[in-house]
């Protein structure tokens, strides 16, 4: 028997805590694999957040750090400062991202930080139950709007990639979904190109990946299908897929 | 020895750097020294001051709220000042821009007209070297030298004939002595 | 010996860190501590170091906590409201243990206050300030030498028991000119061993995780446990303070800073008049010399804290002496100084009502 596939040296061997149909634990692996072939591991440094993937640290097979909720791209500016031979790259969720720690990733482009940003959008928060993230759809039910988030009460949900391409630091930005396989394979190519330009020393580059969360979407944990339904039928309507920003593209022109 | 001082005045009249200077001196010139402007808010127009203290030995408090000497470039400055000074100590007055009077009369003063004095070296912006020497000769708390000495510390980008043109400043403030 | 030179508190403080080791610095702009980033900002690249101006003082603390966790000797500085917002980093980095070290170029408060420089910051920088169950060792200084030495301590107790340090200065020391001595030799970072627990370029080795937390049941009661310990440890070996005529003293001025500059001025006034008094300076204020306060109240009976808050550290000069002597309060809040005529006339007061008391009691 021939074996074809085996866990990434990047990742643990560890059982990981994710709910089933998360998809963390395929994008957790996508980062791995990213970082066994560009042979970075032993000089990569993972900033985890607060969050679901919180315990990302044990799960990835490199020196990590875990901080304050929201604070990752001002931890891995300074580990990328004091290091700069590192490969630092800060793992958030949308509420990390995008609410409490806007001000961090928005300043990080700013400064073209030469960071990888992972940011997965599964318009909710996890961690703390299923209450509405900056990133939930209009109409989306949450534990704090329990009839579906309203535009008068609560505005509307944040399009991160596309606010981040009106920065000149921000050097890559795309938006990817790990819903179909077609969309992992080009959300790992993404990755890929977002550690890249790192060790090219060309900035600041996200990648923000849709991805599922059926427990505190209410979708059936037997039927993963509905969480992806609801990727394909929420969620891209509103986040379109699609690189926003290739600064490294536009110097080749 | 031990000279508490007080210097007041207009933004831009060089207060801030005649206080600076006058520590920069009195270091060089072996005593102890303690030099705290105000800052901030206050520095933005209105009337800045700053607190120098020149000892032979320890400086206690930086903050000069009895002063032994105030030297006071404009009118605000007079009212705020002349009651704040030690019975017995000295206020040095701008009188080219303080039309009033000291009304203490326990306090030695001296009237220096420094705006005018400055104006007939050709340079408006030496008129705090008037006063320095002026407070320099009635103290003695510090040498005419000592100040020109330190002025190259203070003032990096000054060319020598400017520098001669403030210790030119000094000695005339030096003339100016008690009646 | 080398020439003496002018130097703001401030400024000091940055170049006492830079000469410490100190080789990267994240900050915001605030008075009365502007002249510590202003300075780092062109100083820190000329040895190679790193500084970054950041887009809060919450980023700022955040980019120390990853820049510690490197191993690599860091500092962020602020005034009071700004270190109100670092108090969550604070708390990661002693949840951490990683050795970061603060400024506090303390101003008037609560709330924007005012710019003036103030001590109202003793009981968010000795009760730890941020949440959870933690200590920083804190020292004070008063004068423009002493900001340029202590990074120098703060360093070497941060990195031997994993623990944050800060410089508690008031901003009449911050902006405050005075001659400066640097008394320690410059570290060369080159020398300086890579910590067993910093994180970064690994060559191969066991993966590394810094982080302040651990949900499994138990464990973080041991984590503080063992952190406990090295409080200990610094309580035993690393407290310091100073004292002034002490030896005849029968009324004890207790005060840092800028309130212990004045109270010397004060004290001479009063020896003057005849009154023995003396000054005991606490250094550190946490660890606070609380045994040597229990010592001296062996012969003095009578300690009169001075300080430019509503009455802070004299709790922990009543907690330290327990009822052994009587402690009284010279109070100035609101980013105010007091003047050596006013504590003086304090200390004759309570000396005058002693002797009222002691005649009634007769």
């Amino acid at each position: 028997m021939q074996l074809l596939n085996k866990k990434p040296e990047s990742l643990l061997d560890v059982k990981m805590h994710y709910c089933p149909g998360c998809g963390h634990g395929i994008i957790h692996r996508l980062v791995a694999e990213v970082m066994d072939e560009l042979g970075i591991r032993s000089r990569t440094i993972g900033v985890a957040p607060v969050g679901c993937a919180v315990f990302a640290d044990t799960y990835f097979n490199c020196d990590m750090i875990q901080g304050p909720h929201g604070r990752g791209p001002a931890e891995a500016t300074g580990i990328k400062r004091a290091k700069p031979d590192s490969i630092v790259f800060s793992y958030q969720g949308d509420g990390d991202l995008a609410s409490i720690g806007m001000a961090e990733i928005v300043h990080a482009a700013i400064r073209s930080e030469n960071i990888t940003v992972i940011f997965v959008n599964n318009a909710i928060y996890g961690m703390t139950g299923g209450q509405m993230a900056p990133t939930t759809l209009i109409g989306q039910k949450a534990t704090t709007c329990v009839d579906g988030r309203t535009a008068k009460q609560a505005g509307y949900p944040i399009k991160m990639s596309e606010m981040l391409a009106t920065i000149d630091g921000a050097t890559y930005l795309e938006r990817t979904t790990v819903h179909t396989a077609p969309g992992v394979l080009k959300t790992k190519s993404a990755i890929r190109k977002a550690f890249q330009n790192q060790i090219d020393g060309k900035g600041f580059s996200l990648v923000e990946i849709l991805s599922m969360c059926p427990t505190n979407w209410g979708t059936r944990l037997d039927n993963p299908s509905e969480a992806t339904k609801f990727v394909a039928e929420g969620m891209l309507p509103v986040f379109p897929l699609g690189v926003y920003k290739d600064a490294c593209a536009a110097d080749k022109k | 020895m031990y000279q508490g001082i007080k210097i007041s005045g207009f933004g831009g009249q060089g207060v801030i750097s005649a206080g600076y200077l006058l520590a920069q001196a009195g270091m060089m010139e072996g005593k102890e020294v303690s030099f705290f402007p105000a800052y901030g808010a206050e520095m933005r127009g209105g009337t800045a001051n700053c607190s120098v203290v020149v000892a032979s030995d320890e400086v206690t408090t930086p903050i000069v709220t009895s002063p032994d000497t105030a030297i006071v470039l404009n009118e605000p400055s007079l009212a705020k000042f002349e009651p704040t000074v030690k019975p017995g100590g000295l206020l040095i007055i701008n009188s080219s821009l303080v039309n009033s009077k000291a009304t203490r009369t326990d306090i030695k003063v001296i009237y220096v007209p420094c705006n005018q004095v400055a104006g007939e070296l050709g340079n408006a912006k030496i008129m705090n070297m008037v006063a320095l020497g002026a407070f320099a000769a009635a103290t003695g708390a510090i040498t005419i030298d000592a100040i020109a000495k330190a002025l190259p510390k203070v003032y990096k980008k000054l060319k020598p004939e400017v520098i001669e043109l403030n210790v030119k400043a000094l000695k005339r403030g030096a003339e100016f002595k008690l009646n | 010996m080398a020439e003496k030179k002018l130097m703001k508190g401030n400024e000091a403080l940055a170049e006492g860190a830079i000469r410490a080791g100190c080789r990267f610095f994240a900050g915001y702009p605030i008075t009365p501590q502007n002249e510590v980033p202003e300075y780092m900002s062109w100083r820190l690249p000329q040895v190679n170091g790193a500084f970054v101006q950041a887009e809060s003082e919450v980023s700022a603390i955040n980019m120390v906590y990853g820049a510690a966790a490197t191993g690599v000797r860091c500092m962020t500085s602020s005034s009071s409201p700004g270190i109100s917002l670092k108090q969550e980093g604070i708390s990661y980095c002693a949840g951490a243990d990683l050795p970061v070290f603060i400024g506090n170029v303390m101003r008037g408060g609560p709330g924007l206050g005012n710019i003036a420089g103030a001590q109202g910051d003793y009981w968010q920088a000795t009760r730890g300030g941020g949440h959870g169950d933690y200590r920083t060792f804190v020292m004070a200084p008063n004068s423009v030498t002493e900001m340029a030495n202590f990074p120098h301590k703060c360093f070497e107790v941060s990195f031997k028991y994993r623990i944050p340090s800060m410089v508690l200065a008031d901003g009449i020391i911050g902006q405050m000119m005075e001659p400066v001595e640097f008394k320690h030799p410059e570290v060369d970072v080159k020398t300086l061993v890579e910590p067993d627990w910093a994180i970064g370029v690994n060559g191969g080795r066991a993966k590394r995780i810094v982080k302040s937390y651990d949900l499994r049941e138990g464990y973080l009661e041991v984590m503080v446990n063992e952190r406990v310990k090295r409080y200990k440890q610094i309580e035993a070996s690393e407290t310091l303070y100073e004292e002034k005529m002490m030896d005849d003293a029968e009324i004890a001025i207790v005060a840092y800073g800028t309130s212990a500059r004045v109270s010397v001025a004060a004290m001479k006034l009063a020896r003057e008049k005849g009154l023995k008094v003396g000054l005991f300076r606490p250094i550190t204020l946490w660890p606070f010399p609380k045994a040597r306060l229990v010592e001296l109240s062996k012969r003095v009976k009578k300690f009169l804290v001075v300080e430019m808050s509503l009455g802070q550290m004299v709790e922990d000069v009543q907690l330290a002496l327990n009822g052994r002597a009587e402690v009284h309060l010279h109070a100035k809040p609101g980013a105010s100084v007091m003047t050596a005529d006013e504590v003086y006339r304090t200390m004759d007061n309570i000396v005058k009502k002693g002797a009222k008391e002691y005649a009634a009691a007769k």
